[in-house]
């Protein structure tokens, strides 16, 4: 069994957001990347079924050279080889275009539910519709047996468990493994596993993206004394008219 | 050329996601001079109520098949076609985030997920979309001639415009999947986190989950779904569906409190778009009383029936 698995990569949770050039741009001074923390989950329940059933685990990425720290992570967790597409990502269309022509032969191609940076939650269905293939989104549980993939997956207000026979596109979400954390020897054998680069292949960009802006500042907190706590109920009803 | 409207039904009724994706679509379609087209898959719903919220006409097809990816994209495809539509507008609700994409790929439209304003048509065709987990906006141009827009939810009005629509039954109809769905659980009569306008939600200050009945009982007398922070799901004492933040679901409600919760960067990620915010949390330098709008500095377990009472009043 062929699995691919991509990854994006992303500022640290902790990071706080600034942009610089007129907002215009993201501000990476001092931020620290990390491996996007659906995608390890992609790749930790990927690499779990390429183990149980002797097949093995690629990982893509579409971006420069300095994302090579964090697609190393990836092979340290036991991925067998990976690819860089060496572009820089300009929304997922670009980024599912990009991965689409090197993603024939799979049996099943994971990402993340979506990228904690730009949050489109997008690839995993561009992806099935470029290839031709179901996919199937916000996945908790991945299992393989006789020749079909079956998944539990998130609804509007519950859950669902549907079967794919033959190959598939799926996203990861919450509750789908416990990522895996690299030991000492896979991070040794990391560092000389195949990374292979690969000239870009398509013309970049269904959108742009101008500026950004912070969400406005609280004005400051109202405070409402804890034995009249009941007030509160009234303030909302009344004054924040929310209620 | 037309703007359509994927109209989302849930249990044989449109969401109300589905009447702010109409409204939506009918204020985009005035923007740039053109119709709305409203698309209402399933039964049970009446398509003639979408006039109201804006549609000029509704295709209905009337199929029992649930909701796949890859089927239905090929179904709103197709319809977009036949209405030569070159925007459509979808709810970026679980449904929607697996149908956008597939839609935007086969029309070769350009695709925005989270938007949260209306197009700005002035120089090209703007939206602002939701970015870093709800820690930014971004304003981003959408360069091919058709759009799809994913819409988030309780980010727009819906809007009665008092109209009657033209009701058509599609001769298109929702082809095979591959996806075959096995079991379909649904907790009923809940209201789903995205969509809700209220949450009341809990955190570790809570110390267990049998003390869960005060986030329920406030919810229950306010008419509002119930949300966790993450170690709260991650410790199983609450389901992980309940978990909001940056690698939980982002929400937006008019009204959101916060009990027992310190407002962690993370947490606040996921919420900090809601209209109004309330904090309870015993120690007045808990982060999240910098991001409330209401706070109560005290014991939770003091508080909660005061505000029970009040809210059952
Ligand atoms: C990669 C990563 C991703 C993360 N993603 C998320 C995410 O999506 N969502 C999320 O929520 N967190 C996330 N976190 C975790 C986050 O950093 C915090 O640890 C978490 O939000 C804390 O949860 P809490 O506020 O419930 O618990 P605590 O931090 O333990 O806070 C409990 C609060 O309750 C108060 N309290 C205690 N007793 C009482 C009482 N009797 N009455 C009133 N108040 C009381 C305390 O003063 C305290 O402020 C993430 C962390 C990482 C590293
Ligand atoms: N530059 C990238 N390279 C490879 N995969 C990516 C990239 N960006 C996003 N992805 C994948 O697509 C998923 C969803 O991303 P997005 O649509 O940007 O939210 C991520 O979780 C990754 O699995």
């Amino acid at each position: 069994m062929k699995i691919l698995a991509c990854i994006s990569v992303v500022p640290d949770t902790t990071t706080k957001i600034t942009f610089t050039d007129n907002n215009t741009h993201f501000n990476t001074a001092g931020v620290q990347y990390i491996l996007n923390p659906y995608d390890e989950l992609a790749v930790t329940r990927g690499l779990e079924i390429a183990e149980a059933n002797g097949g093995t685990l690629t990982i893509v990425h579409v971006g420069k050279a300095d994302a090579e720290p964090v697609i190393r992570k990836a092979l340290s967790m036991g991925a067998n080889e990976a690819i860089r597409i060496d572009a820089e990502a300009m929304d997922a269309q670009h980024v599912a275009e990009e991965i689409s022509k090197i993603a024939g032969g799979y049996d099943l191609i994971l990402t993340g539910r979506e990228s904690i940076d730009y949050n489109g939650g997008a690839v995993c269905g561009l992806l099935g519709a470029i290839l031709g293939l179901p996919s199937v989104n916000v996945v908790t549980r991945i299992d393989y047996a006789d020749g079909k993939f079956s998944f539990d997956r998130d609804i509007d207000g519950g859950r669902e468990t549907v079967t794919v026979a033959g190959a598939c596109v799926a996203s990861a979400q919450k509750e789908l493994c416990e990522p895996r954390i690299p030991n000492m020897r896979g991070i040794m054998a990391a560092r000389t596993k195949p990374l292979q680069v690969l000239p870009s292949q398509t013309a970049a960009g269904y959108s742009q993206y101008a500026t950004f802006e912070l969400p406005a500042a609280k004005s400051g907190v109202k405070l409402i004394d804890p034995s009249e706590a009941g007030k509160l109920i009234d303030i909302l009803r009344n004054e924040a008219k929310v209620i | 050329m037309s703007v359509l409207v994927f109209a989302e039904i849930s249990d044989g009724k449109f969401k109300k996601a589905a009447y702010e994706a109409v409204s939506y679509g009918r204020q985009v379609a005035d923007l740039i001079g053109s119709k709305v087209v409203a698309l209402a898959i399933g039964q049970g719903a009446d398509p003639g109520e979408l006039g109201n919220y804006g549609a000029h006409t509704v295709k209905s097809i009337s199929v029992g098949e649930a909701f796949t990816a890859d089927a239905y994209a090929a179904a709103v495809n197709a319809i977009a076609n036949e209405v030569s539509a070159t925007i459509v507008i979808i709810s970026n609700t679980y449904t929607g985030k697996s149908l956008a994409p597939r839609v935007a790929q086969l029309m070769g439209a350009s695709l925005a997920t989270n938007v949260v304003s209306l197009p700005d048509t002035n120089n090209g065709f703007t939206v602002k979309r939701g970015v870093f987990s709800g820690k930014a906006f971004a304003y981003v141009n959408l360069s091919r001639n058709s759009k799809v827009l994913a819409i988030t939810p309780n980010s727009f009005e819906t809007k009665a415009f008092g109209e009657t629509a033209t009701i058509e039954s599609s001769s298109i109809s929702i082809g095979s999947s591959s996806i075959h769905i096995h079991a379909v659980n649904k907790v009923t009569g809940k209201i789903p986190l995205t969509e809700a306008e209220v949450v009341i939600s809990g955190g570790r200050g809570l110390k267990g989950p049998e003390n869960w009945h005060l986030i329920e009982d406030l919810a229950t007398a306010l008419g509002a779904a119930t949300a966790c922070s993450k170690p709260v799901s991650d410790m199983d004492w609450r389901p992980h569906s309940e978990h909001v933040g940056q690698t939980g679901i982002t929400i937006k409600p008019n009204l959101y409190i916060a009990v027992g919760i310190s407002g962690a960067i993370q947490h606040l990620a996921g919420v900090s778009s809601s209209k109004v915010i309330v904090a309870i949390n015993k120690d007045p330098e808990a982060p999240f009383f910098k991001a409330a709008d209401y706070g109560i500095v005290g014991d939770a377990f003091e508080i909660m029936p005061q505000l029970i009472a009040a809210a059952k009043n």
